[in-house]
């Protein structure tokens, strides 16, 4: 019998108003993949993860997490089921009045009661495995750099061991290397924690190093989705145009947002 | 457009706005009574909005006070009526002007900072960031904001109260020479209980309203900085206007008749 599903969408439907953003999204991740989302801006990639996450609620569909519908959870089933995830925002997400270890441990000391003490030698521990040095545990967000933020994010994403991790855009706004130090985290991370992961973004180098597979999502629907190795012979023009980065082809760019 | 359909347009705006008021409201009001309890994050609270509230209530109501006795001997010194000033100033302050101005004081410090500092971590994410880390926003960032302003105001108003009366009194013994301890028999010949208490109770609406509207546009704005900026301004204005109508309504309740 095939395994369950990590996570399994079905015909997800999310609209805003009168306008469709997702039109029917079956996708599925094993337990223990990684797989990565690729698709232009608006193309509702965040969206998708949201809907998951709970934090929307799909207008039509079914999300099965180990083979358990949530789609429509409310109360303490949602909360639950939201603490299943860690996620790795796009703008790292800090909160900027707490320090950097209160950062990474706030989930073990608000939702797992940890003491102090505990939770903040778990925090450096953490830190040190994103390759950040106890001393900038006292410090504040604002006094890092935009690729330390986003290292104390990864560390805040996988530190109280999340069964599922999600990945809003982890590379964009850093320069090629940096960006490349935090793929390889996510890659060791996510290994460590032996979560799956769920990644959104259309940096192609990043894919490539994160993802087992690739899916594409377009105009509210996957077009296609395979192993990383295939992605340049998938014979989808979308899909061909989209990683080359060729403004010529079948994707016409979206001017608002979803 | 059709004139008739711009008045329904905005009529039904103005009603899906009271709405998702009444619906927030609802909610985080219910959020007050179920754990957890964060506590520290009261305590906070109760240091924001009531200890560094403190000057500035004290010093508006100082000048309140000062201004009322002086424009109260400009128009009673005609009919002889001077005797009548410190009970003019004393019911003046304790009904209405103490938490009147109270709360509207803090309606332009603590209700602009509230909806600036949630609207930003709304549009930074760090709101979902906090869900994703097993913490219910309602329970993190709004009860400690509403307890705290429900409980604060009527100290503040109180400690108003006492410098407004204070101010009258400066005038008139310093300014028009009157008895000082006529000036405070006076003042206490013909205050009653519920002048106070009055007061008090208002202010403890005022302190719902404030803290309300403010998470409730921060909670809500969207947009970047243009979107917190015109919570920010919208979390005074709707406060300040519901507390002179609230005001309004209680003083008809409490001495409608009387």
């Amino acid at each position: 019998m095939a395994p369950v599903p990590k996570i399994d969408l079905s015909g997800l439907v999310k609209g805003f108003g009168s306008k469709p953003v997702l039109r029917g999204i079956d996708l599925s991740v094993n337990k223990g993949e990684s797989l990565v989302i690729i698709g232009g801006s608006g193309t509702g990639k965040s969206v998708t993860l949201k809907c998951i996450l709970g934090l929307l609620r799909a207008d039509q569909g079914k999300i099965l997490i180990d083979g358990q519908d949530t789609t429509r959870l409310r109360g303490e089933a949602l909360d639950a089921h939201q603490a299943k995830f860690g996620m790795l925002f796009q703008g790292s997400a800090l909160f900027d009045s707490l320090p950097v270890w209160k950062n990474v441990a706030f989930k073990l000391i608000q939702a797992q009661h940890l003491p102090a003490k505990e939770a903040k030698d778990r925090a450096i521990a953490t830190l040190a495995s994103v390759g950040l040095s106890p001393e900038i545990a006292d410090l504040y967000p604002a006094e890092l750099s935009g690729g330390m933020q986003k290292r104390v994010a990864l560390a805040r994403a996988i530190a109280a061991r999340p069964e599922i991790i999600f990945f809003d855009e982890p590379t964009t706004g850093l320069d090629p290397i940096m960006a490349d130090v935090i793929n390889e985290l996510i890659v060791k991370g996510v290994r460590e924690v032996g979560a799956t992961a769920l990644s959104i973004t259309h940096d192609m180098a990043s894919a490539r190093k994160i993802a087992d597979r690739i899916a594409m999502l377009y105009e509210g629907r996957i077009i296609w989705h395979g192993p990383t190795r295939d992605i340049d012979h998938s014979g989808n023009p979308y899909v061909d145009q989209f990683i080359h980065g060729r403004a010529e082809g079948p994707i016409k760019m979206q001017v608002r947002r979803a | 457009m059709n004139p008739l359909a711009l008045i329904g347009r905005t009529l039904l705006d103005f009603l899906a706005a009271v709405g998702q008021v009444a619906w927030f409201a609802l909610c985080s009001t219910r959020h007050c009574f179920l754990p957890p309890f964060y506590l520290r994050q009261v305590a906070r609270q109760f240091v924001d909005i009531g200890y560094y509230s403190l000057p500035v209530v004290g010093l508006t109501a100082l000048f309140t006070g000062m201004v009322l006795a002086l424009q109260s001997h400009t128009g009673f010194a005609r009919f002889d009526a001077e005797s009548a000033i410190p009970t003019v100033v004393v019911l003046s302050i304790t009904r209405e002007l103490g938490p009147v101005m109270a709360g509207l004081m803090v309606a332009g410090r603590i209700g602009a900072a509230i909806a600036a500092e949630l609207g930003t971590m709304r549009v930074t994410e760090q709101i979902d960031a906090l869900t994703t880390l097993s913490t219910n926003p309602y329970k993190y960032l709004i009860v400690p904001r509403l307890v705290a302003g429900v409980f604060v105001l009527p100290f503040l108003v109180l400690v108003a109260d006492i410098i407004g009366v204070f101010g009258g009194f400066l005038v008139c013994v310093y300014d028009l020479k009157f008895n000082a301890a006529n000036y405070i028999a006076q003042s206490w010949q013909y205050l009653e209980h519920r002048d106070v208490a009055s007061g008090l109770w208002k202010a403890a609406v005022f302190g719902y309203i404030i803290t309300l509207m403010g998470c409730y546009q921060g909670f809500t704005s969207k947009g970047g900085a243009q979107g917190v900026g015109a919570a920010t301004t919208n979390a005074v204005v709707t406060a300040s206007i519901l507390i002179l109508v609230t005001n309004y309504l209680m003083t008809g309740l409490f001495f409608a008749g009387k």
